[in-house]
């Protein structure tokens, strides 16, 4: 279990700017009626979107949103360690996956990496432009060992690889994600093994199946109309 | 050929992403091919189709979907049925579903509508980890695809109205237990609930709920296309089917794979994952399932099966099929004792043996790591673990224990010598073994 609190500094106010509050009401309208405080993790997520991290007043104002009280939101945001409960860097937010798997393949030394460039983790760097993490499993294992940078994987890493990235995102780029050894998603290294076949991919399977196997002659009938 | 399983069985086509995983694309693959006719045949049709299949869940529990699915009440009352599908996909060694989301959304799409109409459910979420932001918006335009077809949604060209949603998760690897993501997905810190009652008589809402895994729900459409028989021709009795089977850690080629189940262990890392690093004989131990499995050594990694058979006789799991290889090189202690700072760090805090538990368990296993630890404090620790095993109201307590006993069931003579060399003054190094080899 983690605890976690509120920052010390807290801005006035909090307010959801018209784009973030047009995908808030997607989220809303996904649930049932009055069922809207299911929304609040993804809320949450588009404050932290919006601000970078979740402030006093944006609990407040996410709670008014979704009819719940101040304090069961404020449960929500200390629970999930998703939300960032204090400002983070303005070129990235680096969460190197310290877990098993990863460490087995070298996570320890994306963390040196990083501890060498900005400093202790869970602080902002010196420039203000990045805050890192050591973060549990991201369940991408079979590309350990990885991290994710803003919204997206980065994969395959080495730490030099790992510190090329960093310097992009310093100088305001925004490096492709992805495998860094240039693997097909989770496929091996050095190309696929299986799913070879040519007749997998002709359409062949597309032909219409005359009756499924092991139907029962005596089916229910179909309310629509034929595609 | 490498491997059991034929190309030409394989469920998941586009496991690698080299293909569109869009509708066009999903359609040229055979995926939603006859879903009208499976969902002419009665709810119970399905059910036993299923049931005959032998498929069971892949979410790690591997209990038998269609049975599963038969719990559900059998007529719809004034609260509605759910699915909800588990895409938490946090268990370390895990990273299957995330295959199927990002790359054969639509066999999940279809799956999520053969199981709705099944269980005699109009609306589905299915609950991704909140990290998974690519995959989540990979999903949501899959689902968007489908409902511009008319495949899913009000009015559908299937005849059985169906709403399917993404639900964003918190990112918390206990929203992965069912009735903890069922309090997460109504919007609150995600705390495991007491059953009963189960989620078929209340789950979301208060209302009849049935929670599977993305895997044990993408492969329904497949099944019920080339027949229960076929799924159920490959691996052993009672562990039959295809399964999604992957590996981290030290073998040289890590990647996820579609194999038949009951595929001998050995004969799965050498085709598929390129050996272990080194050389079979540079294994040490393999945790077979998710990090939660207890390891198995070498000796016992040679004639495994990739089945829930095999591996819980030799007091391991299958898992997920994700497995974590460990070479001789690998430092077990140091492993396990960051997968116990894992357990402390995902522990939801409600159950006292579980929160004060696995803080415990891994402070001690840190010292263990170090060789610092006393040696009476080995039996100490497996005291404890065996005190929060089965003492929690849910798996995770278990899970942070199991790691721990497989660690010292085969290797507690390693961490012994660790102990009596850290007092003699030869303080573990690692890498130690490598640089004395060289
Ligand atoms: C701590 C914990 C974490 C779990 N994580 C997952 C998960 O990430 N994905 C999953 O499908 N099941 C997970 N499970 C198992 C689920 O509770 C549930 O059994 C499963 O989703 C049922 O689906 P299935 O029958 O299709 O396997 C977890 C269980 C526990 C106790
Ligand atoms: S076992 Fe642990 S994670 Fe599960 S309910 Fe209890 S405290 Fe929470
Ligand atoms: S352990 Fe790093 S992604 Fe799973």
């Amino acid at each position: 279990m983690s605890v976690r609190r509120l920052a010390a500094n807290q801005p006035d106010s909090f307010a959801f700017t018209p784009a973030t509050l047009k995908e808030v009401k997607v989220w809303i309208a996904k649930y049932p009626a009055g069922r809207q405080q299911s929304a609040v993790i993804p809320v949450l997520w588009l404050v932290q979107k919006q601000e970078g991290w979740i402030s006093e007043p944006a609990l407040r104002v996410v709670a008014e949103t979704l009819g719940m009280p101040v304090i069961r939101v404020y449960e929500v945001a200390t629970f999930y360690t998703m939300f960032m409960l204090e400002p983070v860097g303005s070129h990235a937010l680096v969460q190197v996956c310290g877990t098993t798997p990863c460490q087995l393949r070298g996570a320890g030394d994306l963390l040196s990496v990083c501890q060498k460039k900005f400093g202790n983790r869970d602080h902002l760097s010196a420039d203000g432009k990045f805050y890192w993490q050591e973060v549990e499993c991201m369940g991408a294992c079979s590309n350990a060992p990885m991290a994710a940078i803003n919204d997206y994987y980065y994969e395959d890493l080495t730490p030099e690889a790992f510190e090329a990235i960093l310097d992009d995102f310093a100088a305001g780029k925004k490096p492709k994600p992805g495998s860094h050894i240039k693997r097909q998603g989770a496929s091996p290294e050095g190309g696929a093994l299986v799913l070879l076949d040519p007749s997998l991919y002709d359409g062949s399977r597309a032909r219409p199946i005359k009756s499924l196997p092991n139907a029962e002659p005596k089916a229910r009938k179909s309310k629509a109309p034929a595609p | 050929m490498v491997g059991i399983l034929e190309d030409k069985d394989r469920i998941f086509t586009n496991l690698y992403g080299l293909h569109d995983w869009g509708l066009e694309g999903a359609k040229a693959r055979g995926g939603w091919n006859a879903t009208r006719d499976m969902l002419t045949q009665t709810p119970e049709w399905i059910c036993e189709q299923i049931k005959d299949s032998g498929l069971r869940g892949r979410g790690g529990g591997g209990f038998p979907t269609g049975l599963k699915w038969t719990f559900m009440p059998k007529q719809e009352s004034e609260r509605p049925h759910y699915l909800v599908v588990n895409a938490d996909e946090s268990e370390p060694g895990a990273c299957k579903d995330r295959e199927i989301i990002r790359n054969d959304p639509h066999l999940l799409i279809e799956g999520c509508l053969i199981a709705s109409y099944a269980i005699r459910a109009h609306t589905a979420y299915i609950y991704v980890r909140g990290e998974y932001v690519f995959e989540r918006e990979r999903l949501e335009a899959a689902i968007k695809q489908a409902y511009e077809a008319r495949l899913i949604g009000k009015g559908n060209v299937h005849g059985w109205d169906f709403d399917l949603f993404v639900h964003h998760g918190g990112g918390a690897y206990i929203c992965g237990d069912e009735t903890a993501l069922m309090e997460s997905l109504e919007g609150k810190k995600g705390q495991p609930r007491l059953k009963p009652p189960f989620p078929a008589g209340a789950g979301i809402y208060g209302a009849p709920t049935t929670i599977n895994n993305v895997e044990s729900i993408a492969v329904v459409g497949s099944i019920l296309r080339r027949g229960s028989g076929w799924f159920a021709g490959f691996g052993r009795p009672k562990n039959s089917g295809i399964k999604l089977m992957a590996a981290s850690g030290h073998v040289n080629k890590p990647c996820v794979v579609e194999e038949t189940m009951s595929i001998p262990m050995r004969k799965l890392i050498e085709d598929h994952f390129g050996g272990v690093r080194g050389g079979w004989g540079n294994l040490k131990a393999v945790i077979p399932g998710g990090i939660s499995m207890r390891m198995i050594p070498a000796a016992e990694a040679e004639e495994a099966l990739m089945d829930f058979d095999d591996l819980a006789a030799r007091r391991s799991g299958l898992g997920t099929a994700t497995m974590i290889v460990m070479d001789k090189d690998a430092d077990l202690v140091k492993a396990i004792a960051r997968a116990s700072y894992f357990y402390k760090h995902e522990s939801c805090g409600q159950c006292t043996p579980c929160r004060e538990g696995t803080g415990w368990m891994w402070r001690i296993m840190e010292r263990m790591a170090s060789g610092e630890a006393e040696m009476k404090e080995i039996d100490m620790l497996l005291d404890v673990a065996s005190q929060v095993e089965g003492h929690t109201i849910c798996g995770l307590g278990d899970a942070a224990a199991w790691p721990i006993q497989g660690l010292f069931r085969h290797f507690r003579h390693e961490v012994e010598e660790r102990i009596t060399n850290y007092r003699a003054g030869k303080p573990h190094v690692q890498g130690a073994t490598l640089r004395a080899a060289e």
